[in-house]
This record gives C-alpha cells, structure tokens and sequence, in this order.
C-alpha cells in the first residue's frame, strides 16, 4: 500500500483512547461503560477493459460508547476518534441515558464471563502492495476473462486490499484487541446472443494475500460463469426438488441464524421461537461455529460483549441445540450468554458429503440455483420466495440454462426437506458449507 | 446568486470549514493540490452529519443512539479515470494529502487551473434546518409511546410493538474546479412501528412508516405515530388471514404509490448513465425507440418539494431537477452524473449523489414515479378474471444487463373474476424490465407517492430515494407463490 500503515502505533492509540474513554464515562458519572474502536485502511484498484478506471485509497476510524446509569442505557459514536472527540462522544451518550427508560436486563455481561485466553489468531497479514502492482493484477484477471471466445465486454476487474485494528473495552477492565487483513480480487464480465446480454462473475478473498486465487484463474472463471448463461430459457412451473450452489447454501444457514439470534426471539419475530432441543434438519445433519480457528475469515477470541468466545453447536443430529445469544438478549430469554454478541463466527456444517454428480444423479429433474434475487425471505414465518437463476437439470444431467423464475418454499420445510449435501465446500467466506439438495420447493416460471 | 445561496454557503462554510481553519477562498489552494498534471477535472465534497435514532420496544424506549460523522472526499478525474481519497479532517493538511493522492492516478500531462468558485442559484426543494432541534427528547419519547399504546389497543393479537423515530442533520459543500460552488443544508427524519400479531399460533408482521426532508415537529404535527400504528396492525392482522399464494405468470395490479418500486427496479436503475455508457444496461442504446406501453410517462424528480428523495442540488453541485426518462412509452433519457454526462455528450441532471464524503458519487435515483393515467382503479380490478392485487412491497434487486428484476409483495390479495377475494401470502415477483413495461395495459387516475421509506443500495452505497404511480395493470409477471 502506498499510504503507511503502522499497525502497532494505531492499536496502542486506539486502546489509549478506549481507557480515555472508559475514565471519563465514570468520572462524569457512568455506573458502566463500553466502547469499541477501529481504524481501516485500505486500497481499491478497478480496471474496465484493460484500462485504470478508479483508484481509491480509504481511512476509516470510528469509536462507539455506550454508558449504563443505573439500568438506563445510552450510546454515541463518532468517525473521529480524536481525543476531542471522545470527550463529546461520552458527553452525549450520558446525555442520552438521562432520557431512555429504565430497563432491568441492560448492563454488561458478567465480569467472569470476560475473555482471559487471548491468543493471536493469525488474521493480520497485510500486503506490501503498490498501486502499479494492484492494478497489474486486476488488469491481468480482466484479461484473462476478456480473452476467453464469446465474452462481448467487461464490467470490470477490482482488487481491495485493506487492514486495521479494533479495539473493545468495558468497565470490567476487559480490553481486547485485534489486528485484521482482508484481500480479494474479482472480476465481472459481459457476453452477448441473439437473445440479449448476461453477465456473472467470480472472486477470491482471504486473510493472507498468499491464499487467493490465481488472477488469470478468477478471470477465466468469470468468464466460464458467464458464458454458461447465454440462451438462458424460463423453466415451466411445478413442484421440484432444488439444488442451491454452495454461496447460496450458506446464505440459508444465514436465514436459520437469524432466526435462532436472540434480538429475532425475544421479540417473538422468529419461525424458530420455543423450537429449542426439537428436530429441525435430518439427524446426520449437525452445525456449529470454530471462533478460535487459526487464520479463519471470522476468527475472535472474544465477542462484542468482551465474553470468551467458545466453539457452540447450533445443531446437533438434526436438533436445534443452542440459540445464538448475547449477554443481553440472554438476559431477556432468561438464559445465558452464548458468547454470540455480533453473530456466529466461522460456521462449519458437518455432514455426509456427496460430489456434485451423485447430487444431481438424485434430484434426476429440477433446478440448480446458482443466484438468487431479492429479499423475499420472511424471517417471522419462515415463508421463502425469491427470484433465481441457474440450470435445469434432467436424468441427472444439466440441461440448459434457466431463468426469470422464481423458487418457494418455507425454511422450516426446506431444512427438514435437506437431503443432500455436496462436497464442493466454498471456504471463502466466514460460513463453509457445500451445495444443498432440498427434496421439493415450488418454482415459478414459464 | 440569491441571497439564499449566499446564506446557505455561509452556514455550510461556517458549519465544515472555520473550526479547521479554512474558508472558502482556501478552497483554491486545496483544488490546486487535486489538479495534478493530467488532471481534467477535481472536485472537493465537504459533509458534516449528525444522526439521532430513538427505538422503542416492550412500551419502553430503552435505546437512543446518536451519530456525528464527516469530513472531506476529494476526487481527480482523468478522461475515465478517478483518483479519490478522503479524510475525516478538514484542514489545510488533509487537503493537500488527499489532493495529492487522488491526482496520483496520472502522473504526466498538462497542468490545469481551477475555474474560480461561482455560487450557481439554485431553488431550495426543502427547508435547510436542522430536524433534530424543534422537539425536546421528552416530546420524542411521548411520540413513541402513542404510537405503542394505539398499536396495543387496535387489537389483542398484537403481541409486540416497536416504534423508532430517525432524524439526520447534514451540510454539505462542493467546490469543483469547473468553477461550481454549492451548499447544502438536508433534513431527513423517519418514523417506523412495526408490529407482531399471534392468533391461533400463528405470527405475522405489519410495518408502516414514512418522513420526508423537514424537520421531527412536523412528524408529531401530522400525527404519524397513531397513524402508521394503525397500519401497521391492520397489515398484520391482513396477513394473520393470507393463505398461500399462486405461483406462475398472471395478471398483476399494483396499488398506487410505493409500489412504484416496480418502476425504480424494472426500469430505473437500467436508465443510470453509467450503466449506458458502458454498456452493460438492457436498455442501452436504446434513447427514442419504444420501451414501454403507450400512455406510459416516468420521470425522475429532485425537485418535488420535502420528499425524501429531492435534492436542491446534488453531491456535484449541480441543481436538481426533473428528468423525463420515459415518454408516452418512449425512452427519452438517462440520469447523469458529471464524468458520465461528459463522456456521453449529453448534460448533468443533477442525480449525481454518494452515501457520505468517504463514497465515489454515481448517477442515482432521486424520487422516481410514474404519471396518472385516465382509468379508474375500479374498473382496472374488474378487468382482471384471475390475478394478484399487491398494495406493499418488502425489496427488489434488479440485474441491469440481462434486464431481470424482481420485488417482493408484503400484502397482496387475489382477484378473482373482477373481485378481490382473500389476502395472500407475501410472495416475490419476477420480469423482465422491457417486457414488462411492454405490458401494462391500464393506467390509473390515482397517482400516489410513496410515504418516504425508501432506501436504494447501488454498489454498496445506500441513498434515501422515493417512488410512486398510479394503480397499474400488467397483463403478465410471474408471481412467486407456493400453490399451483
């Protein structure tokens, strides 16, 4: 990067300003206090048929405190994280507390559950990169992709390369902090029939620039993504079984988190209310999260409350065996935290994993989904219907591409309706899972 | 330059520049730093913001928060090249660093100067207070609090209520070295109640809300918190009674205003102008040829007065206005930033607009809205034998290069032999943007805008926007339901 980033000197500052806060939160009167802070910095090349088209170089600070008097809660935030700034940050959030309702389950977690095991994780490799050599690499990925027979044009190739450091402390006298990185590259690209135009792409990303991809590989695999779109038909509508390729498949254990998140069940704004120890997915099918995992895209030793993070099973065989809680929101459900203040940290599913063919050899006719479209996923009723995009699938074999269609369902009857799991797991993100087979979904098309 | 202008650049200057020590005319010297050999064009964006959020749930508000945000983007534009980079510092400092290295992205060229700054007049669309001031914290409790007792008393299904009210102050400046000097002062304030409903075992939602660009007071003047608590139970109760929706193509009527998200996803966001430059838009090329049914007008308007979408001027300084995008079916226009409007050969029309100092500005969205029709809603579900009957609408999510949209009903009824029969389950639509504009057959009288809830997400930059139209018939789309 060409703007120096001195990891170190920025956590040293952060955690100063974190403990400046924390003092005067008291001193002005706080019961409790909490404060997170971060700092990012960062690089974004993109180039657009073998031409630079933007370069942006970002800096991003920001530091958040919420005060506790007596069980009134107030929070401010800032994106200075200067020391006048603090001062005006804790001012107002105690301004606050003075006017919200007193609330019996505010407050920290408890002191003892604080995190005492900090080690690193291996998550900070920052990458020494100049703007020439970024844009080098996205240039290189565009052609690759823009070389293959068939592509009309480019919608772009982008690499990001960033780092920084967050902090979070309470008046417990917990501070934890954490250096990160984060790198990826993608490109997108156009192809053309007589039909019209479509486009898709494809990415890498990881924590440590020597675990991406190739760029001529994420180049070449866009373009591969996107050709295999043209003379997309629509599919007829009827009762099928689906296959969602793995990103999708990781976007329906989000679902299931959020409907096993605390926030979503206290306010009874969940189809997974009251379904604690009862079955939910096939008993060979169990879920759980590695926040201790070295390297991983969403590892922390600690969570947003300052808690120990630990390695929960959400499913076990088949059975809903934890709700995903906060200090708070435990505290709400009359049950304890689960270390989950802001979320799962690197799902992993465990299954019998089947390659791709024998998926596609079960299902024999029906749809695999490769995109999907919109937000129609109801989180208090579980009904799902979205618009999607993929291939049609007959005696085991893929067919033609579809699309304009839609596929619906309800989440509760798609997670017992899991029959298969594939073994092409996608590790890029935080949640690694394979394509599901779901054994019959309603879709919608010509 | 009216006296308006003036008094609005003073504030903004005082407000975004005085406490670090600048003022306008020092502006000169930091576009200088941005205007680096090769360099065609630069422009700086200072903002300020302060958010205030209030959020009340179990009839306690238990939760205030409170945001201030800002500082200073600065971008350099070579031929299609942008440099940017940005600091939330606004002082002599930042700005040489940041002009610096945003006009790093060439190296060689000729050097240009900076057109001196001109304040441009332009119409103020909504009054430049600040929203937040007006209604002590006790008055914005009591708001929240009526809204939860009326949602409570509505009905004994309703198990629980939340309510929370928005508001963001923010002052903006440009100063562009085309000469452009512009300031900005935009209120937005919001408030929502969504409700859950359980009967029977069974749990539904119901949301309402709505603002616009003036200040909280008014919200409280028109009495939003008894009125959306209402609604919002009225929808939840709606959707205790949905049964299963239909699946596969049918006729489709979208009740009057914020179901005009149709036209914000099936044509909109193909008719930006970076899309037709590059393009990668369905609807590229395509100025003058038919691209909708006859007697279907669509425009984009900044300039209707306190919408949530408006803008006096846009985040380049460029006044906002109302652009015809589609004519009596015919494409007529595209909405254009700047750098895109430069490489077309065609005009800025002032949809230039960026999430924050820290965001590159594109064409966007500002209110976007079909023209009433002559029919009579009435006769347009008489028209229908079998079909859906969609009042609101969740999200949608366009692809721009294949033309597929879609948008999700959250109550929807079916008609059946010219009457609306039973509610249904909210179910996710799916057309292709040409096509379907291709087949709306019946145009109401009744143009509605929306209620000022929408927020629009383009390349992970979110800008508040509206939408509207009139009670609309389309002869086919594909309803995704779960019943064949």
């Amino acid at each position: 990067m060409t703007q120096a980033f001195d990891a170190a000197a920025q956590q040293t500052l952060l955690e100063s300003r974190a403990r400046t806060a924390l003092d005067l939160a008291r001193r002005l009167g706080a019961d409790a206090c909490e404060v997170g802070a971060s700092v990012d910095q960062g690089v974004g090349v993109s180039v657009r048929e073998g031409e630079v088209e933007t370069v942006e170089l970002s800096r991003d600070q920001g530091i958040a405190v919420t005060v506790y008097v007596g069980q009134r809660k107030g929070s401010a935030s800032s994106s200075d994280a200067g020391e006048a700034s603090v001062r005006a940050v804790v001012e107002k959030a105690l301004a606050i507390a003075r006017h919200t309702g007193e609330d019996p389950a505010s407050g920290l977690a408890e002191a003892r559950r604080m995190a005492s095991e900090l080690p690193d994780l291996d998550v900070h490799h920052p990458w020494p990169l100049s703007i020439d050599a970024a844009t080098d690499l996205a240039l290189r990925c565009e052609s690759a992709g823009r070389g293959m027979a068939g592509i009309k044009s480019s919608d772009g190739a982008s690499l990001s390369s960033g780092e920084g450091v967050r902090v979070y402390a309470n008046s417990h006298g917990f501070l934890g902090s954490q250096r990160g990185s984060r790198h990826s590259l993608s490109c997108m690209l156009i192809a053309e029939d007589e039909n019209g135009m479509q486009r898709d792409y494809d990415y890498t990303s990881a924590r440590d620039p020597r675990d991406l991809a190739a760029a001529d590989a994420v180049g070449e695999s866009a373009a591969h993504r996107t050709l295999r779109r043209l003379g997309a038909r629509r599919p007829v509508t009827g009762r099928m079984p689906v296959l969602f390729d793995p990103t999708l498949a990781s976007g329906l254990i989000g679902h299931l988190m959020g409907a096993i998140a605390g926030g979503a069940l206290y306010r009874q704004a969940s189809f997974l209310c009251d379904r604690l120890d009862t079955p939910l997915f096939p008993e060979w099918f169990s879920l759980g999260e590695r926040p201790m995992e070295v390297g991983a895209m969403a590892s922390s030793p600690f969570d947003g409350d300052g808690v120990q993070t630990r390695d929960n099973v959400f499913v076990r065989d088949g059975r809903l065996a934890s709700y995903m809680l906060s200090a708070y929101s435990a505290r709400r459900l009359g049950l304890e935290t689960t270390g989950n203040a802001g979320g799962a940290r690197n799902l992993r599913i465990t299954a019998p994993l089947e390659s791709r063919e024998a998926l596609l050899a079960r299902m024999g006719r029906g749809v695999l989904v490769t995109e999907l479209m919109g937000q129609g996923v109801n989180g208090v009723t579980g009904d799902y219907s979205r618009g999607a995009a993929g291939f049609w699938v007959e005696d085991g074999e893929i067919q033609h591409p579809v699309e304009e269609f839609t596929i619906a369902g309800n989440l509760e009857t798609m997670f017992q309706g899991l029959v298969g799991v594939g073994d092409d797991i996608d590790t890029r993100g935080s949640i690694h899972t394979g394509s599901w087979l779901v054994d019959e979904m309603m879709v919608a098309g010509g | 330059m009216t006296s308006q202008t003036h008094a609005m650049l003073d504030e903004a200057s005082a407000v975004l520049l005085t406490p670090g020590g600048l003022d306008l005319a020092a502006l000169d010297d930091g576009l200088g730093h941005a205007m680096g050999p090769g360099i065609d064009y630069a422009d700086l964006y200072f903002q300020r913001s302060w958010h205030e959020g209030w959020v009340l749930e179990d009839g306690e508000v238990k939760e205030a928060s409170y945001n201030i945000d800002g500082g200073v983007g600065v971008r350099a534009l070579a031929g299609e090249k942008t440099g940017f980079a940005y600091s939330n510092q606004i002082t002599v400092d930042a700005l040489a660093e940041t002009g610096r290295t945003a006009a790093g992205i060439v190296r060689r060229g000729e050097r240009r100067a900076a057109a001196p700054g001109v304040a441009m007049a332009s119409q103020a669309r909504y009054a430049g207070v600040d929203p937040l001031t007006g209604l002590s914290a006790e008055d914005k409790i009591a708001m929240l609090k009526l809204a939860d007792r009326v949602a409570r008393a509505a009905d004994p299904s309703v198990a629980q209520v939340s309510a929370s009210l928005t508001g963001v102050h923010e002052v903006v400046l440009v100063r562009a070295s085309d000469g452009t000097l512009a300031a900005d002062i935009r209120p937005l304030v919001r408030f929502n109640v969504s409700v859950i409903a359980v009967r029977n075992g069974r749990r539904e939602r119901g949301s309402a809300g709505g603002g616009g660009r003036y200040a909280m007071v008014r919200l409280r003047d028109e009495n939003v918190a008894e009125r959306y608590a209402k609604e919002a139970v009225r929808q939840a109760l709606v959707n205790l009674e949905a049964v299963a929706a239909p699946a596969g193509q049918m006729p489709v009527v979208l009740g009057p205003g914020w179901p005009g998200i149709l036209l914000h996803e099936a044509v909109g966001h193909g008719l930006e102008g970076d899309f037709n430059r590059k393009g990668s838009s369905a609807f590229a090329g395509r100025i003058g040829q038919r691209v909708a049914s006859r007697g279907v007008t669509v425009v984009d308007d900044a300039t209707l007065d306190d919408r949530r979408g408006s803008l006096s001027v846009d985040d380049e300084g460029t006044p906002g206005q109302s652009t015809t995008l589609i004519e009596d079916g015919i494409l007529t226009g595209y909405m254009q930033d700047k750098l895109n409007a430069r490489l077309m050969g065609m005009a800025p029309t002032g949809n230039a607009r960026r999430e924050s100092f820290a965001h590159l500005p594109m064409p966007r969205m500002t209110n976007t809205y079909m023209r009433a029709g002559n029919d009579d809603p009435a006769d347009i579900l008489k028209s229908v034998r079998r079909g859906i009957y969609a009042v609101s609408f969740g999200g949608g999510q366009v692809d721009i290069t294949s033309g597929k949209f879609v948008f999700s009903a959250s109550e929807a009824y079916l008609i059946e032999d010219g009457k609306i029969t039973a509610p249904v389950k909210g179910a996710t639509l799916i057309g292709n943007g040409p096509e379907a504009m291709g087949r709306v057959s019946m145009i109401g009288h009744d143009m509605e805008l929306d209620t000022g809830i929408g927020v629009c997400g383009k390349e992970g930059q979110g800008v508040p926007v509206g939408v509207g139209q009139p009670t609309l018939k389309l002869d086919e789309l594909t309803v995704g339901g779960t019943q064949s």
